[in-house]
């Protein structure tokens, strides 16, 4: 359970961020954040795990507060937190297992890590992390040899491997297209419904937050304006959210899903 | 459209102000040069210059190859080798010793500008400083001879490459880094896993790039005694033994070209990412 | 989910890469015995390199009176080298770039010429130069201009050969002659460039110049060699940070004019 208590975030140069945000994410949760940009999407995500530090407020993780936590009390948190990039950030010049692997080191020494000695168990989850999003056969090819839809799904693979109980997924398909979109899409929600993993995504795209979300969750200038289930984020909701009307752009396309 | 009439011509754009700044940068540039030339006696040529030149050129066409290789050692052959055994293993002493320093200087690894400003302190401070006359401190320490020259070179490429690198390393890509914060690393596995991967192919280059410079140092480190092909050069010169000189400049053009050659195709590689 | 054996293996690296490895340490293993280096040695020498240290100081500042006509003239043979350098670097230049001279039989001869100059050392051109016109400046000043030449020729063909080509086809489409062609349609495109390449030029050089009187090609380096010889490292000190501060000096200089000229 993921809860935030009266979140705040102003920037140095005076700009809010977040404006006293109080939100409670169950367990097992598919949540989408839509907003425009610049609206605190991807502030409030990264919050989460403090890749971005808040100015005010506290945020737990089943009960434990991250945002007090230092050192390796905060490593130990957010190796709980797997995490998925717009840009896949993955190490392009090393393997697909060695990006996969990279999830692990929270788990171990430094010394440890440095000289790749990883145990065999942690071999066995990255395999089966690469199994899982039908990556295995390329499990030794490099990183940049890869079609950024199945970075993506390395990348996914890589959140697995950590054994995370919450995926974070930063505009995870805004560099992806249509078809691929709706691969890396359908993974994260098998990998919610299998594993029960708190799943939230921060998504541009209209129909694609209807299509996959639990619960929607709509961000405007730094406060929440919607949340509540899929069925109700209608195209009203959404341009009370976006402040005006829903753009074709905004729009993926391609499956039915205007009839939802 | 028979427009007969000229046109009124615009003038340059050239306001007053502007014209003055050009003349006077000019009389600067005059006078320096005045001031330069002043200064380097252009008439003291020895009368036996033309004849040196002659001689100088007789050798050059008409090199010593008996001086390539000799029996009983001290031959252009081992001169080589010991000039580029000097190159190569400063070289490689440099390599290890700049990571620190790289790293330190990275101004996206260390926050504290204190810190990395220090660093860039010190590696411009080795870069000015000349390599002869630390190969001068060095042979008072360890003697004459060849290991004065290796620490020379391990020392005094670490100047250049701590600064290529850790600009190499400002550039990177930090993406895989914020994942990896992400995923639980600390520093040290952050580097590791993320920085030093993408570093690896620039670091490479940037070595042997310095390795193409520190042939040549190491061909004239020799004249003021850290070993390699420098030390015969210099008698060679002194004693006006112009085929000996002649053979030695060949030894040191092939030497140099071969290693530029070999280095320059493996870091065309290393840049087109296949190694 | 499938056994472990299942599970893809990891692919030996190759013989390639193996013999690659054996060989660079190979070279390494010999580089360590043809040096003779010891760390023993080396540990063995640090008081030794404390006593020489330490001998300079206190630094004799008063010897900065004699060296400042010394210093003078290193930054004058700096100067007229890195001159004579340019202007010769130029023309080469375009007859090495391939975008210039479209024929190989110009071309190659001057690439040949190129490389040549670039393999010898600037102290061995001083030392070949303070042999045939007598100990001096115009040796080191020569020294400097034949070591400019070679390099700044290679970093200016190299600008020029990825100049944009429409303002050379421009020239070619009025019917210019090559002098025109080049005058109007490169020069405008790599000048700043290369007069910034001259400057930097002339920052190596300094450096360059400060010790070739080592060989005998005047400047600083002559009384550095002499101190040394008289055991004078009070004086050595001198003459080493004079130099350092000289070179940080026009550094700043020379970097802040070439920021503006980009």
């Amino acid at each position: 359970m993921i809860e935030f208590k009266q979140v705040s975030k102003v920037y140095p140069g005076g700009t809010v961020g977040l404006n006293n945000i109080d939100l409670k994410i169950e367990a097992g949760e598919f949540v989408v954040i839509v907003g425009l940009s610049g609206a605190g999407k991807s502030t409030l995500l990264r919050s989460i795990n403090r890749l971005h530090e808040i100015t005010s407020g506290d945020i737990r993780i089943d009960g434990k507060s991250i945002t007090s936590a230092e050192g390796r009390q905060l490593r130990v948190m957010r190796r709980g937190i797997g995490m998925i990039f717009q840009s896949f950030n993955l190490v392009k010049r090393s393997s697909v297992v060695r990006n996969v692997l990279a999830g692990r080191v929270g788990y171990h020494s430094t010394l440890r890590t440095m000289l790749g000695l990883f145990p065999k168990q942690d071999m066995e989850l990255a395999f089966s992390a690469l199994q899982r999003v039908n990556m295995l056969e390329k499990a030794y090819q490099r990183a940049d040899q890869l079609s950024g839809g199945q970075q993506q799904r390395v990348s996914i693979a890589r959140a697995l491997a950590q054994e995370a109980k919450i995926i974070l997924a930063d505009e995870p398909v805004a560099s992806l297209d249509p078809l691929t979109t709706r691969q890396v899409m359908d993974d994260l929600r098998r990998i919610n419904r299998e594993m029960g993993i708190t799943t939230i995504v921060n998504l541009h795209f209209v129909d694609l937050a209807r299509e996959y979300a639990t619960r929607i969750i709509g961000v405007r200038a730094g406060e929440i304006v919607f949340d509540g289930p899929a069925t109700e984020a209608t195209d009203e909701v959404f341009s009370a959210i976006y402040g005006r009307p829903v753009s074709e752009d905004e729009r993926l396309g391609g499956r039915n899903v205007e009839a939802i | 459209m028979n427009n007969k009439t000229i046109p009124h011509m615009p003038s340059p754009p050239k306001p007053f102000y502007t014209r003055i700044k050009t003349w006077l940068v000019l009389a600067v540039v005059i006078a320096i040069y005045a001031w330069a030339f002043s200064g380097i006696p252009f008439t003291g040529i020895k009368q036996t210059a033309w004849q040196i030149t002659k001689a100088v050129f007789n050798g050059l066409f008409h090199p010593d190859w008996n001086y390539v290789y000799l029996a009983e050692g001290e031959d252009l052959l081992r001169g080589l080798a010991e000039t580029f055994a000097i190159a190569l293993f400063g070289t490689t002493i440099s390599v290890f010793l700049t990571i620190p320093f790289a790293i330190w200087a990275s101004r996206n690894l260390i926050r504290t500008r204190l810190f990395s400003g220090a660093s860039t302190f010190t590696l411009s401070l080795i870069r000015t400083f000349p390599d002869i006359i630390m190969a001068i401190i060095f042979i008072k320490a360890v003697g004459p001879g060849a290991f004065a020259g290796v620490l020379t070179i391990g020392i005094n490429s670490i100047g250049m490459l701590g600064k290529l690198n850790s600009e190499a390393i400002e550039d990177l890509d930090m993406g895989p880094s914020e994942a990896l914060k992400a995923c639980g690393a600390n520093r040290l596995q952050t580097i590791w896993y993320a920085i030093v991967p993408q570093a690896i192919p620039s670091y490479l280059s940037f070595a042997l790039f310095r390795l193409e410079i520190n042939v040549r140092s190491a061909a004239i480190l020799g004249m003021v005694g850290a070993g390699g092909i420098g030390t015969p050069l210099l008698f060679a010169l002194e004693g006006r033994t112009w085929s000996r000189v002649g053979v030695i400049l060949l030894g040191i053009i092939v030497l140099v070209t071969i290693i530029d050659w070999i280095s320059g195709k493996l870091r065309r590689r290393l840049v087109q990412g296949k190694a | 989910m499938k056994p472990s054996e299942g599970y893809p293996v990891k692919p030996s690296p190759s013989l390639k890469k193996w013999m690659t490895l054996a060989l660079l340490l190979a070279l390494l293993w010999l580089s360590v015995r043809e040096t003779e280096a010891s760390l023993s040695e080396l540990i063995g020498g640090i008081p030794e390199m404390g006593k020489f240290i330490a001998k300079m100081f206190p630094p004799d500042w008063k010897y900065l009176r004699v060296v400042l006509k010394p210093m003078i003239e290193t930054i004058q043979m700096a100067i007229l080298g890195t001159t004579f350098g340019a202007i010769f670097a130029l023309p080469i230049s375009f007859l090495a770039a391939s975008n210039v001279t479209k024929g190989w039989a110009l071309r190659t001869p001057a690439r040949f010429i190129l490389n040549l100059s670039r393999t010898i050392p600037d102290l061995l051109f001083a030392a070949l130069f303070a042999t045939v016109f007598g100990y001096g400046p115009l040796a080191g000043m020569l020294a400097l201009s034949f070591f400019s030449f070679g390099i700044l020729s290679k970093w200016a063909y190299e600008a020029i050969e990825t100049i944009d080509n429409g303002p050379m086809e421009a020239m070619t489409a009025v019917g210019a002659n090559k002098l025109q062609w080049i005058y109007f349609g490169v020069i405008p495109q790599v000048l700043a460039q290369f007069v910034g390449f001259v400057m930097y030029m002339f920052e190596i050089n300094i450096r360059a110049a400060a010790i070739l009187g080592i060989v005998g090609a005047g400047g600083i380096g002559i009384y550095l060699n002499r101190t040394l010889g008289m055991f004078r490292y009070d004086q050595t000190v001198v003459i080493i940070l004079f130099t350092l501060v000289i070179v940080l000096a026009i550094d700043a200089v020379s970097s802040r004019i070439r920021g503006k000229l980009i």
